[in-house]
């Protein structure tokens, strides 16, 4: 187990440079001059213009501008915004943010998601189930700006059960309405799969095996039904908290959370390179980490699967 | 004596289906004594199983008791409502489920799946109490360091193990009365012997009445004293096994008890057409005086065509093979271990042995699915070992495989016609009419009628499956047939029936058969060799007869004492 989980961390070192390096050069071959988007329609002065492109190494190759940047990863320095922030600050200030947000979503899209699923399964083809199918069904077709938007409009401003935009220092009851439709897509999957899960389950022998035993429904259905059936989600959770990143983006735009998903997209609309390539490496490692996490967390939901 | 433990009147079991209602039982009844053993027998589909669930009302999905008593100590169960019905299962019905591959959940330790039934059924009660019981149950069911496993999840297993866990659950409250629904067909023979004579003891010692459901006859009536005969549903025969045994009265019990390979006594003989073949297999006893004259002239020219085979160079060669696998952590584990064998052209060599001796891998060696670590192999006069990719593809042709699965081993998305024709069109015998020619013919060899080859597999049943895989094996006009428990999965009649089919087909082709298989009853019937295989190696080879009447080694005795119903005496 300790070596599996040595190998895997280990793994992580060539993933990290790779994605680096590609997000790196995908940056630098976007077109129009960072410093000319700067500046705006107000031309700097000649000398200014030399002295900010001596300063972030613009006038060196790419790869040399590369391991400039990489270099400065390795000391912890991940370089200053075009605006002369620190990205290490921009880092330090959204990144709670965002999983403050991103947890909270887990945590409604796990409770709700696996009540629902486990409802609907041991109910298959009741008016629960066939609710609770239609209802997720319309979450995932539809996209979520779509979904932030009529929430925003309907739950925070015409009924105003919910604040709708966040606050200085993102308060936890603000983030409410954002968690929620951050993990509506995800908790409809997590639903059905739950759902499938929990009916395959329910048909196995060894259900029947545990009624034959004496056992009560009310022991069966957590014990025997529920567990078994949490190792696919639980798998999916991993992969699932990819799509929750990509959904902050979106989500934060609409709610105005300061996070780490606005300030990377209006990064990337500045074409800032060193902030971009910053954001994307630390959410490539948590990703990476969570799905270590995930991983682990397998081998102790089911026996069967050991590490070596 | 008082009123009977269990009274079944006239049940019925139906299922919903979106055609409606489909009767599974029609009006069963029977009675079971206290401390008396019962057995149903029947063939998939009969109905045995779905009584056994009935009783204890676990039928699976859309089943339902549509008519009939069920009555437990006078009680009628089919009345009682789901909670009442909680504290009867395990309390006084205790149930052991037929593969212990999946009857207990993987995530739960041994330990803990006792512990909760013990609990349960509120035999103890306190921690230390439990536990205490829980040891005890598995050490009575045959555990021995039951204390120190009780950890260990059942991944960490084996079949036999598990199977004495699921006897020890089913025991725990020691109910009045003990379902156990083909407790040992997952399982080798030897290790079903061992189990079966344990739970006879057990059920014995407590005073359990037991209510045994097998497809196996001669199990049955080895292990019970009343038979029940199920046929569609139906009770087609009932009374003391060794009566029915000897004296069966129902066509379909006559029918079974002849085609009961456990039973038989000597091979097939092929009867030289097909169409004989299946009127011999239609016939009752009344006719069947008739063909065994029949038989004593075919088994004379059998004797003949071995001499001639003989003489001939053997089809196949096997010399010192070897095959090591390299385990990550656990060293190397030698799964064949020095096998040599030859087998004759046009003759039938018998691979024995359970489950893990090594077979399937001579096999897959045979194959060349997967590569010897060491020895030679030479089939039609190609060593394997130096053969060109070229010369292995034309081999191929020549030696054509059968697998276990009927049900795994056909592409669901394929029609038949497509499936038997397949290694035609990969090794470019043909046009696409000649194809379809052949495909037609091999229908015919099989039995099969010819309208099929537009059905898809899953619209066949599994001895029409079997018969399929054997036509596409048969595509290629090959010499060798090579037949990996291929016909462990079928119902005794099937089994029966393709076993001859086989038989015909080899007379009339001269074909070449490698039969692996873990039933000694079937081979009797079958090989006209064998070699018995045990971890790995080959510990007796010899003619059939010489090893059923004269077995050398003690590993072949066992297995021949396990064979279900062996030593019951067949009426005339």
């Amino acid at each position: 187990m300790l070596w599996y989980t040595g190998k895997r961390l280990l793994q992580v070192i060539p993933v990290l440079l790779g994605a680096t390096f590609l997000i790196y050069f995908m940056v630098f071959a976007m077109p129009g001059d960072p410093i000319a988007a700067l500046y705006g329609d107000r031309p700097p002065a000649p000398g200014v213009i030399e002295q900010i492109r001596e300063q972030y190494h613009l006038n060196d190759p790419f790869i040399v501008q590369y391991f400039y940047y990489l270099a400065g990863i390795f000391q912890g320095d991940f370089g200053v915004t075009y605006s002369g922030q620190s990205v290490n600050d921009v880092l330090a200030r959204t990144f709670p943010v965002t999983i403050r947000l991103a947890l909270l979503a887990i945590f409604f899209e796990m409770v709700a998601g696996i009540f629902v699923g486990l409802v609907s399964g041991l109910r298959k083809g009741g008016i629960f189930d066939a609710t609770g199918l239609g209802v997720s069904l319309v979450l995932i077709s539809l996209p979520i700006f779509v979904i932030g938007f009529v929430a925003q409009y309907f739950l925070g401003i015409q009924l105003g059960w919910f604040s709708p935009t966040v606050g200085a220092g993102a308060p936890l009851e603000d983030l409410i309405l954002p968690a929620l439709v951050l993990a509506s897509i995800s908790f409809a999957q997590i639903v059905r799969l739950t759902r499938s899960s929990v009916i395959e389950t329910s048909g196995l022998d060894f259900v029947r095996t545990a009624y034959s035993k004496g056992l009560t429904r009310r022991r069966i259905v957590p014990v025997h039904i529920l567990r078994n059936s949490l190792i696919p989600v639980v798998t999916y959770l991993g992969t699932d908290f990819g799509t929750l990143l990509v959904g902050a983006t979106v989500t934060e735009g609409i709610f105005n959370v300061p996070g780490v998903g606005r300030t990377l997209y209006q990064a990337i609309l500045r074409g800032e390179g060193p902030t971009v390539v910053s954001f994307v490496t630390i959410m490539v490692l948590l990703y990476l980490v969570v799905n270590l996490l995930v991983d682990l967390l397998y081998a102790v939901l089911d026996p069967r699967i050991r590490y070596a | 004596m008082s009123t009977p433990l269990l009274e079944v009147k006239d049940l019925e079991v139906a299922f919903r289906t979106q055609n409606g209602l489909v009767q599974a039982v029609r009006g069963v009844s029977f009675s079971l004594e206290r401390g008396s053993s019962l057995a149903i027998v029947g063939e998939s589909g009969s109905g045995k199983s779905t009584t056994a669930h009935a009783i204890i009302n676990l039928l699976p999905g859309t089943g339902f008791i549509s008519g009939g008593q069920i009555l437990l100590d006078g009680q009628d169960l089919t009345k009682v409502n789901e909670r009442e019905m909680e504290s009867i299962r395990g309390r006084k019905i205790g149930f052991v489920p037929q593969d212990p591959m999946s009857n207990l959940n993987p995530v739960w330790s041994i330990g803990f799946q006792v512990e909760e039934a013990i609990r349960a059924n509120g035999i103890a009660t306190g921690k230390k109490a439990v536990k205490k019981r829980a040891i005890e149950v598995l050490k009575e069911a045959g555990l021995h360091d039951a204390d120190r496993r009780l950890k260990q999840f059942p991944h960490q297993f084996s079949g036999g193990m598990r199977q004495r866990v699921l006897i020890g659950m089913g025991l725990a409250a020691n109910p009045q009365l003990l379902i156990a629904d083909e407790p040992t067909s997952a399982l080798d023979v030897t290790v079903q012997r061992v189990i079966l004579d344990h739970l006879e003891s057990l059920t014995r010692e407590l005073g359990t009445t037991l209510l045994f459901i097998t497809h196996d006859l001669g199990l049955a009536a080895e292990r019970a004293e009343q038979l029940l005969v199920m046929y569609k549903g139906q009770v087609v025969e009932a009374g003391p096994s060794v009566e029915i045994l000897q004296n069966p009265q129902h066509p379909y019990t006559q029918r079974l008890v002849a085609a009961a390979p456990s039973l038989a006594s000597r091979r097939i003989q092929a009867t030289g057409s097909i169409a004989a073949a299946e009127t011999a297999m239609a016939s009752d006893a009344a006719t069947a005086a008739g063909d065994t004259i029949d038989l004593i002239a075919t088994a004379e020219a059998r004797v003949e065509a071995l001499e001639a085979a003989a003489a001939q160079p053997p089809a196949i060669v096997v010399e010192n093979l070897t095959k090591v696998y390299k385990i990550r952590g656990a060293g190397d584990f030698t799964a064949v271990d020095d096998v040599s064998f030859q087998i004759a052209k046009g003759t039938t060599t018998a691979l024995v042995g359970e489950s893990g001796s090594g077979k399937s891998t001579v096999a897959k060696m045979l194959l060349k699915l997967e590569d010897a670590t060491a020895g030679k192999i030479v089939v039609g006069g190609t060593d394997l070992s130096t053969v060109t990719q070229r010369d292995m593809f034309a081999l191929r042709g020549r030696m054509q495989p059968v697998f276990q699965d009927p049900y795994g081993s056909l592409n669901p998305l394929r029609n038949i016609g497509n499936t038997i024709a397949e290694p035609l069109s990969t090794h470019k015998v043909g046009t696409k009419a000649s194809r379809r020619e052949r495909v037609f013919e091999l229908l015919d060899q099989v039995s099969l009628p010819r309208t099929l080859v537009s059905r898809y597999p899953n619209e066949l049943s599994g001895g029409q499956r079997q018969r399929i895989a054997i036509a596409r094996a048969l595509a290629l006009k090959p010499e060798i047939v090579i037949l990996d428990e291929a016909v462990s999965a079928l119902d005794v009649l099937v089994q029966a029936q393709i076993l001859r089919l086989l038989a015909d087909l080899q007379a009339e082709l001269n074909l070449t058969y490698l039969f692996i298989t873990h039933d000694l009853a079937v081979v009797r019937v079958i090989a006209d060799n064998v070699c018995v295989m045990q971890r790995g190696r080959v510990v007796e080879a010899a003619s059939t007869d010489e090893v059923f009447d004269n077995p050398k080694e003690q590993y072949t005795r066992d297995l021949l004492a396990a064979i279900p119903g062996a030593n019951i005496p067949l009426g005339a």
